[in-house]
């Protein structure tokens, strides 16, 4: 307390009085506390005392169980089994799981366009510069929703339909043979194998084995290829020379993964166009590619003024410094420059990744079915259990944007400048 | 010729010779600027290619199109094989995107609430205008309120009374010590805002009926909602926020506590939810039979939203300052409140106008978002619109209009608040 100071010593052996709980600095603060805690816990038992009174008044209880009845509504978009008879636990899931990939799609579209976007506003090429400001600008100041309807509305007013593509004078034609995009979805080829392992059971998921395998894999070669990196770091510590490590990276990463497709008989399935829709491939539906063109491209409008501030904020000296040292332009930039400015760019970008999962709500507007969309519309709706289903909704969403948040806590914790 | 004569010396200097071709004017300014090399060459050609592809595409559906006409059918007939936009509906239908389904014949008072709101936001925003504007612009809310809703103008008057009533209970209780005063304060409002309030309302109106014609929440939208819920989302929101900054950083651990709950929650959840909460749930949390104006459940809960990111932005601005700044009050003996409005936040919220602003942009568009809760925002209109049978599949008209709109607002706030950084700026660069 700022006026600790002014207590001179004869008030220290003064008797307790009353108003010295309000105007004594020693006590001030523990009277505030106490009354606000008092005030806190009124207004929580307040509020508690209203919720039973109206939920007794309507004849309702709170529980979850209606979780395990019957959901009875169709999902167009899973990634997991569903079918109409499923739980509405599992309808929450299914949703949860578009909300997660919408998500992830959009963190990844818009990192993409927002650094490109980013980096290209400070080139000196004067009219990529100016394009570049005219994106942003136009992006961060209409709001996101307008954003999503007008793609919505390109994806079904703007596209051909599939009898477009039919017949030998078609007005449209597919992507080099193997994608279209039509007013019913964009289809794409999807990956098969001919050879198929089956899949684990695990209660609630039954993931394919082949897809294990693969990320397996994957997995195996990423460490094993860090392993490589390393050695020849220590090599080049101890003796001053590099092993050449390249052609050792590529045949790590590449023949593994190669050779496990080839084994399990990977091939593509091509989409197409049989009575008056695409069969096969992949159908990436309107309210999918809408929600992922608007959230990227809005949210890249973001990330581009966060990389260019990150950029911006390294200054001259480093570079100079940098080549004073002898290193190369690429060297400096890799070495240098980047790790000073992913300092600055890493925290906004996390919590733009943190709006993109927030946003994904907004799903509702063109019909894609994510968490709000189940748990938080149908589920609600048909059980009347807004209580609950809008309290689950909301701890789900905390704990997505808590883990995103700590990702972030740990990285600033890491790369964090080091001061006293 | 007389071979012993030394060669011929020039007398003068020659004149400057032009520079190279590439060198001067345009010339020099496309090789700098846009073909220095590959890379840049490149793209200077892709964003020519993408510059002409967007000209040539929008230029047809801009120039050839229809002002003049009922339905988009008439439209189409007027443009025949042309390719051109309708901009008819905005003709039909702007004053419905402007004001929702307010009585025509009562337009003109958002138009002076708006009007009367440029010139109460002027003291704020500039400091050349006179400062005794101020105290319009405390009187403008209540004004405003009842521009738009109508009803009897005794109903803002009293609420004004309220505080008038506080006021001058702290001038009489000032002598028992600045927190009794101030609780003092409080409970005296409170006490002529629940009991003598209603009872002075009527009495007045009987004496003096000044009333307008009331108009209910469920005809106001358009972009008269948005601004409604804009402008008090943001007036409401900055001064909580610095509360709710300053609790954060607060040291007494459970005003602390507070806070942080309060603002990682609200931050964790998306804004959508919240106003689900507003519109399905606040009932549960009300006593029985309570219900107020959704409008309001709307504006509290936006308010809320935007309180936890303000305090965020402000709390930056906080940590930024060097804690010499802290000492240097404290050692001039100023007590904590004194400290803050004098020496703290007049620079915490300078250093963060950029993300206050962002977040006041961010709220701004995020009204919106309302649609999904049965309040008629432009969106939503532009969603009547095109149920109309005249009007049936009309969309990038409405979109234009209504984007064109957030567009001037939210870039001017951003432009004023770059203004703002340099009007404040006091180091010498």
């Amino acid at each position: 307390m700022a006026n600790a100071i002014t207590i001179d010593s004869r008030g220290l052996n003064r008797p307790f009085r009353l108003n010295m709980l309000l105007n004594d600095s020693r006590y001030r603060s523990c009277t505030i506390q106490i009354f606000v805690l008092m005030c806190l816990m009124l207004g929580i038992a307040w509020l508690v005392d209203n919720t039973v009174r109206n939920l007794a008044l309507l004849g309702k209880d709170f529980s979850f169980s209606f979780l395990w009845s019957t959901a009875g509504y169709d999902i167009n978009q899973r990634l997991i089994d569903y079918d109409t008879q499923m739980t509405h636990a599992r309808a929450a899931l299914v949703g949860l799981l578009n909300t997660v990939v919408l998500a992830v799609l959009s963190c990844v579209l818009a990192t993409v366009i927002g650094v490109l976007a980013g980096v290209l506003r400070l080139s000196g090429n004067s009219i990529v510069a100016r394009l570049m400001t005219v994106y942003v600008e136009v992006f961060r100041n209409i709001p996101l929703l307008l954003w999503i309807l007008v793609f919505g509305a390109i994806m079904s007013e703007a596209v051909p339909a599939p009898n477009a593509f039919k017949g030998e004078n078609a007005t449209a034609s597919m992507i080099l043979g193997a994608a279209a995009i039509t007013n019913r979805g964009v289809f794409i080829p999807e990956p098969l194998f001919a050879l198929d392992l089956g899949t684990l059971n695990l209660g609630v998921f039954e993931p394919s084995l082949n897809a294990i395998a693969a990320i397996g894999v994957v997995i195996a070669c990423l460490l094993v290829n860090r392993a490589l990196v390393r050695h020849a770091d220590r090599v080049q510590s101890k003796t001053g020379i590099r092993p050449v490590t390249w052609w050792k990276t590529i045949a790590v990463l590449l023949c593994p993964p190669l050779l496990l497709l080839w084994v399990l008989g990977f091939h593509l399935g091509y989409p197409e166009l049989r009575g008056f829709n695409f069969q096969g491939g992949l159908q990436l539906r309107n309210a999918l590619i809408a929600m992922w063109l608007g959230l990227g491209i809005y949210t890249g409008a973001f990330i581009a003024e966060n990389v260019r501030a990150g950029i911006l904020a390294i200054s001259r000296g480093q570079t100079e410094a940098a080549s004073a040292l002898g290193l190369r332009p690429g060297k400096t930039m890799r070495l240098v420059i980047l790790p000073q400015a992913l300092r600055v760019i890493v925290p906004p970008l996390i919590s733009q990744y943190l709006n993109i999962t927030k946003n994904t709500s907004l799903g509702l507007a063109v019909g894609y079915m994510d968490l709000r969309s189940t748990l938080g519309g149908i589920t609600i709706n048909q059980t009347g259990r807004e209580l609950e289903g809008m309290l689950l909704l909301m701890l789900i969403y905390l704990a997505l944007s808590l883990i995103i948040s700590g990702s972030m806590n740990a990285y600033n914790a890491r790369v964090g400048l080091k001061e006293r | 010729m007389n071979e012993r004569n030394p060669a011929f010396v020039r007398g003068e200097m020659l004149p400057a010779r032009e520079p190279p071709a590439g060198e001067m004017g345009l010339l020099k300014l496309l090789r700098k600027s846009l073909f220095n090399n590959w890379l840049s060459s490149i793209l200077t050609v892709i964003s020519l290619i993408v510059l002409v592809w967007i000209v040539r595409s929008t230029s047809p559906w801009l120039f050839d199109s229809v002002w003049n006409a009922h339905s988009l059918s008439e439209c189409r007939q007027m443009l025949g094989v042309a390719e051109g936009a309708c901009w008819a509906v905005i003709r039909d239908r702007w004053t419905q995107l402007l004001f929702g389904f307010y009585p025509p014949e009562q337009y003109w008072r958002p138009v002076l609430a708006f009007a009367l709101m440029l010139l109460a936001l002027s003291p704020v925003l500039f400091p050349p205008v006179p400062r005794r504007l101020l105290w319009f612009s405390a009187v403008f809310p209540g004004l405003a309120y009842w521009l738009i809703w109508g009803g009897t103008l005794w109903l803002p008057v009293t609420a004004y009374a309220g505080i008038a009533v506080g006021a001058v209970s702290l001038r009489l209780t000032a002598r028992l010590g600045a927190g009794v005063g101030a609780g003092l304060a409080f409970i005296g409002a409170l006490t002529w805002w629940f009991f003598a309030s209603e009872p002075v309302t009527t009495m007045l109106g009987q004496l003096l009926p000044l009333s307008l014609a009331p108009v209910t929440s469920r005809e106001v939208g358009g972009f008269l909602l948005s601004i409604v819920i804009g402008v008090t989302g943001i007036s409401f929101s900055l001064p909580l926020g610095i509360v709710l900054a300053l609790g954060r950083r607060s040291k007494m651990p459970l005003v602390k506590t507070l806070s942080v709950v309060f603002i990682e929650f609200i931050r964790g959840v998306p804004l959508i939810t919240l106003l689900f909460t507003a519109s399905l749930l606040l009932n549960y949390f009300l006593p029985p039979g309570t219900n107020f104006d959704l409008i309001l459940r709307v504006i509290i809960m936006v308010t809320l939203f935007a309180t936890a990111y303000m305090a965020e932005v402000i709390r930056g601005g906080l940590a930024a300052l060097p804690r010499g700044q802290y000492e240097a009050a404290e050692a001039l003996g100023l007590d904590y409140w004194k400290a803050q409005r004098l020496v703290i936040m007049p620079q915490a919220l300078k250093i963060s106008i950029p993300g206050i602003v962002n977040s006041f942009i961010g709220l701004f568009k995020d009204t919106t978002l309302v649609v999904f809760i049965g309040l008629l925002d432009p969106i939503a209109l532009s969603n009547s619109i095109r149920a109309t049978t005249n009007w049936q599949g009309i969309y990038w008209e409405l979109f234009v209009f209504i984007g064109a709109l957030f567009f001037i607002f939210c870039f001017g706030m951003s432009r004023y608040s770059m203004h703002l950084e340099r009007r404040l700026r006091t180091d010498h660069r």
